[in-house]
């Protein structure tokens, strides 16, 4: 491993491929690569066609085993990223699937094999001195650390991608074979000296090492696994809060503007007010995902009495409070319902906005639709109304009494007018 | 809600220059201020704010040092809501001689803080957007042991009491007469006591009372509570 990472930047012209990352920094490539992803990352790094680096390091190898060295030394130290050529790989299209991971194909057995032995070759080579007998030892310690890195390696793909969280048996198993790996190479090198009399002590030793070891490093290691876990768990919340605080300030900021250029139409800053208000409250108040599009067409009795409320009390100005009990889907004459209560809900505002809140209640019993729109205006009479204004009795009464229900009409005890308009269901909605 | 204001002669109580002691329990110094500055504003002199806090143990220490009569409680609390000032004040609350009332102030309507907050205790939830003419009524009707619903809390109990329609163990305790229920929808479509009494030909009287009564069926919801509550009462 004494082959120093290349820093080949700058040397080589940038590949001409567009969608090059724009930071230049040497990865393995994670896509469509047979081992380590070594050669395929070195390509997309130095813009040249893969099978030449393969080519290349095929050709080392076979001089005397050095490009398995170097590329060993590659894959223990360059961090798997997205440097590599042509990873808009057809099999990861869809961003969901990555890689032969899980079932190894024989490429990739294949060249693991031929790195382990070209590794031994050059290890024979260099270390065929006094010490040939440690050879072995060296390189099973050597594959059991590189087991317990690439696993290191693999799960930071895995949270690279965000595919994490998956829980397996794998990924225990591998580094527990590492260490099992490294644990037999430095046996084997404790052997070799000669002191297998001494081995069992020896053994016995080094595990008290590690049980003391652990037991000192233990909590520590805890806290921090904690502190970490507690971190994350801050930074998601964190970001929600931003989230929501984004939009909050957004659409504040803008109502305050508008509040500030019409400081002096007290009317119109009571709308914008109100709006504001009515946002936030869907906001902070109301279940997920309710009331957040308001542009949505409503498809419950509710949600259209809350909606064309809405939208009165910004077209008019005046405050309309809405109260609804139960709530059932909408159909033909519940559509007819509404809209007249939409309509009775226009003429509240406009003639008895001026008593304060206008009040709505919409309630769904059984099989029985109720909606009150209550005003505290000066109240007017209906046949006073002259008959042109086809406004109450067209757009309310006749609406109701054309789709089966019912509308009155009445004054209030304490002034102002009370639009009552009742409607019965189809007995098959019974259900809902 | 504006309605409300109608009632103002009803209670009698400023009138006859009696003053309700008052505590503020609310986080944001700003809207106890406002407050202050409202209740001051009306021109009555009846109620007067003896104490405010801004969290739950504050609350605590000042409800107890004042004894007040009426606490006016925020929902959204540092240290556990107005759901642990009420829980942890259960005792003052049920004292015969000089009770603690609590009439939650709040600016959210969500169903469940409102219902949250009855079931602790609370005799009454109101907005914030409410009047400080309307205020003081309700300070006024709390203190006098009565019930306080804006339109949307009755709204919500009809819904609570709707969606439990599946018959109930103890029928006669967990569901609403039908008169409770007629009075309770009066409330949600936005009319005030008097008018109720009105258009039910009952006194205002027997509204408030079917009103109390809908709150104690929502703060109990069978036998066993009752008797507590009875006993917690020296009512039996």
């Amino acid at each position: 491993m004494t082959t120093a990472p290349p820093r080949a930047e700058s040397h080589y012209a940038p590949a001409p491929d567009p969608d090059e990352p724009p930071v230049r920094k040497l990865y393995r490539s994670a896509d469509g690569r047979l081992l380590g992803g070594v050669a395929r990352g070195l390509a997309g790094h130095l813009g040249l066609p893969v099978s030449w680096v393969r080519i290349v390091f095929v050709a080392l190898f076979l001089a005397d085993g050095m490009g398995a060295l170097l590329y060993a030394a590659f894959w223990f130290f360059v961090p798997l990223g997205v440097g590599g050529v042509d990873h808009r790989h057809p099999a990861t299209a869809g961003g969901k699937r990555l890689l032969p991971r899980h079932k190894p194909d024989k490429g990739q057995v294949f060249a693991l094999i031929a790195l382990l032995i070209g590794t031994a070759i050059v290890a024979s080579r260099f270390q065929l001195g006094q010490a040939k007998g440690y050879v072995w030892p060296v390189l099973l310690i050597g594959a059991g650390v590189a087991l317990v890195w690439r696993q290191a390696d693999n799960s930071r793909r895995a949270q690279w991608l965000e595919l994490g969280r998956r829980k397996g048996v794998l990924p225990v198993l591998r580094g527990a074979a590492g260490v099992l790996l490294v644990g037999i190479g430095v046996t084997g090198i404790v052997v070799l000296q000669g002191s297998v009399r001494h081995l069992g002590s020896v053994l016995q030793a080094s595990l008290a090492v590690v049980v003391g070891i652990a037991l000192l490093a233990g909590p520590y290691l805890v806290r921090i696994t904690q502190d970490l876990s507690e971190e994350r768990l801050m930074r998601i919340r964190a970001q929600e809060r931003a989230e929501v605080a984004a939009h909050v300030h957004d659409s504040v900021l803008h109502t305050l503007t508008l509040i500030q250029r019409n400081a002096e139409d007290p009317r119109e800053v009571a709308r914008l007010a109100r709006a504001q208000e009515r946002e936030l409250r869907a906001w902070l108040y109301k279940p997920e995902g309710r009331g957040k599009e308001e542009d949505e067409e409503p498809a419950t009795v509710a949600e259209a009495v809350r909606k064309s409320a809405a939208e009165v009390e910004d077209d008019h100005g005046v405050p309309i409070e809405v109260v609804a009990v139960g709530d059932c889907p909408l159909d033909e004459a519940l559509d007819a319902q509404m809209q007249a209560a939409r309509e009775a809900m226009v003429n509240a505002a406009k003639y008895g906005g001026e008593g304060g809140a206008v009040q709505v209640f919409a309630e769904v019993e059984g099989l029985t639709v109720f909606v009150s729109v209550r005003d505290r205006g000066p109240g007017f009479d209906l046949d006073a109304v002259p008959e042109d204004r086809m406004g109450v009795r067209e757009s309310i009464i006749g609406r109701m009494e054309r789709n089966g229900g019912t509308a009155r009409l009445r004054s209030a005890p304490e002034g102002g007018t009370v639009v009552e308009l009742e409607m019965e269901r189809p007995a098959k909605e019974r259900e809902t | 809600m504006s309605s409300e204001g109608a009632q103002q002669d009803e209670t009698g109580a400023a009138a006859e220059g009696r003053t309700v002691r008052v505590v503020l329990v609310d986080d944001h110094r700003m809207f106890r201020t406002g407050v202050q500055a409202e209740i001051g504003e009306t021109g009555r002199t009846g109620v007067e704010v003896v104490g405010e806090a801004a969290d739950v143990d504050q609350a605590l220490t000042v409800i107890t040092a004042t004894r007040p009569e009426v606490v006016l409680l925020d929902v959204h609390l540092p240290g556990g809501g107005g759901v642990e000032v009420l829980r942890r004040s259960a005792a003052m609350m049920a004292d015969a001689e000089r009770p603690v009332r609590f009439l939650a102030l709040s600016v959210s309507d969500a169903a469940e803080d409102v219902i949250g907050v009855i079931r602790g205790g609370a005799r009454g939830y109101v907005t914030k957007t409410i009047t400080g003419t309307d205020l003081v009524n309700a300070v006024f009707r709390v203190s006098d042991g009565d019930a306080v619903f804006s339109p949307r809390l009755a709204g919500f109990v009809l819904d609570a009491f709707a969606s439990t329609d599946a018959p109930p163990v103890d029928e006669d305790l967990d569901r609403l007469t039908q008169r409770e229920r007629e009075v309770l929808r009066l409330i949600a479509r936005g009319y005030a006591y008097k008018e109720i009494a009105k258009q039910l030909f009952i006194s205002v009287k027997t509204v408030e009372s079917h009103v109390s009564a809908v709150l104690r069926k929502l703060q109990l919801s069978n036998r066993h509570e009752l008797t507590r509550w009875a006993a917690a009462r020296r009512l039996v």
